[in-house]
C-alpha cells in the first residue's frame, strides 16, 4: 500500500497551491498596486464586494498554506538542531493558521458589516 | 544526529554560483520575504476591518519610505517568485533542462518579473 505522507504530500500540496496561486497572485499583485492611492471608502467598498472578498480569501488561504509548506522546507534545510527545528515547524503552522483566521474574519466583517 | 564542530570547506565564499543557482536562492529568499509580507498584509486587512481611523493610520505608514519599500519590495518578490515558480512547474514535467533552455528560461523569467512589476505599477488606479 502506498501512502502519501511526509515528503510526497508536501511536494504535491506545494504544487497544487502553486497552481491555484497562478491566477490568484496575478490578480492580487495587480490589485495591490492600487492600494496606496485608495482612501478608506474606496478600499472598504473594494474588500467588501463579494467577488473581491472571495478572491481575496482564496488567495490568502492558498498563500498561507503555500507559505507553511515553503517555510517548513527552509527550516528543514537550515536548522540542524532537532529541537529547534521541530519547534520551528510547529510555530510556522500556528502563526500562519492564526493569521489566516484573522484575515478571513476581517474580510468577512467588512463584507457583512462594512 | 548530534551537532558537530568539525570545519566544513568554504563554498559560498569562494565559488561563484551559476545564474540558475543565483535565481534559485533568490526564489527562496523571495518566498521568505513574501511570507513575512503576509503578516503586514494581514495587519492591513485588520486595519480596514477596524474602521477609518485604523486604516488611515495604516495608509500613512504605507506612504512612508519604509512602507513604500515594503509594498513595492513585496510586489516585486511576488512577481519574481511567480515567474521562477512557473519554471519549477516546467521542470516538474522534465522539460527545460538542456543548457540552451536553461539560459533562455532564466532570461525570460527575469524579464517577465520586471515587465509584470512595471505593468502593475502603470495600471494602478
Amino acid at each position: 500500500m502506498i501512502t502519501e505522507s511526509g515528503g510526497l504530500q508536501h511536494w504535491w500540496h506545494q504544487r497544487l497551491t502553486a497552481v491555484a496561486l497562478i491566477p490568484l497572485s496575478l490578480w492580487m499583485g495587480f490589485s495591490l498596486a492600487s492600494v496606496p492611492n485608495a482612501n478608506y471608502a474606496e478600499i472598504s467598498a473594494w474588500v467588501g464586494s463579494p467577488l473581491n472578498a472571495l478572491l481575496l480569501i482564496a488567495f490568502l488561504v492558498s498563500a498561507f498554506y503555500h507559505s507553511i509548506l515553503g517555510i517548513q522546507a527552509v527550516i528543514e534545510d537550515y536548522v540542524q538542531t532537532e529541537d529547534i527545528r521541530a519547534q520551528g515547524l510547529v510555530v510556522t503552522k500556528v502563526v500562519f493558521i492564526l493569521l489566516g483566521v484573522v484575515s478571513v474574519l476581517s474580510i468577512l466583517k467588512v463584507v457583512m458589516i462594512g | 544526529m548530534a551537532e558537530s564542530n568539525r570545519p566544513i570547506s568554504p563554498h559560498l565564499q569562494v565559488y561563484r554560483l551559476p545564474l540558475t543557482g543565483v535565481l534559485s536562492i533568490s526564489h527562496r529568499i523571495a518566498g521568505v520575504l513574501l511570507a513575512l509580507g503576509l503578516l503586514v498584509f494581514c495587519y492591513g486587512l485588520l486595519a480596514i476591518a477596524q474602521g477609518e481611523e485604523s486604516f488611515t493610520a495604516f495608509q500613512s505608514f504605507s506612504h512612508s519610505f519604509f512602507g513604500q519599500l515594503i509594498l513595492y519590495g513585496w510586489l516585486f518578490a511576488l512577481f519574481y517568485h511567480f515567474c521562477h515558480g512557473i519554471r519549477h512547474i516546467i521542470w516538474d514535467f522534465a522539460k527545460g533542462f538542456d543548457q540552451d533552455m536553461m539560459d533562455h528560461l532564466a532570461i525570460l523569467e527575469i524579464v517577465s518579473s520586471i515587465v509584470l512589476f512595471i505593468l502593475a505599477i502603470l495600471l494602478a488606479r
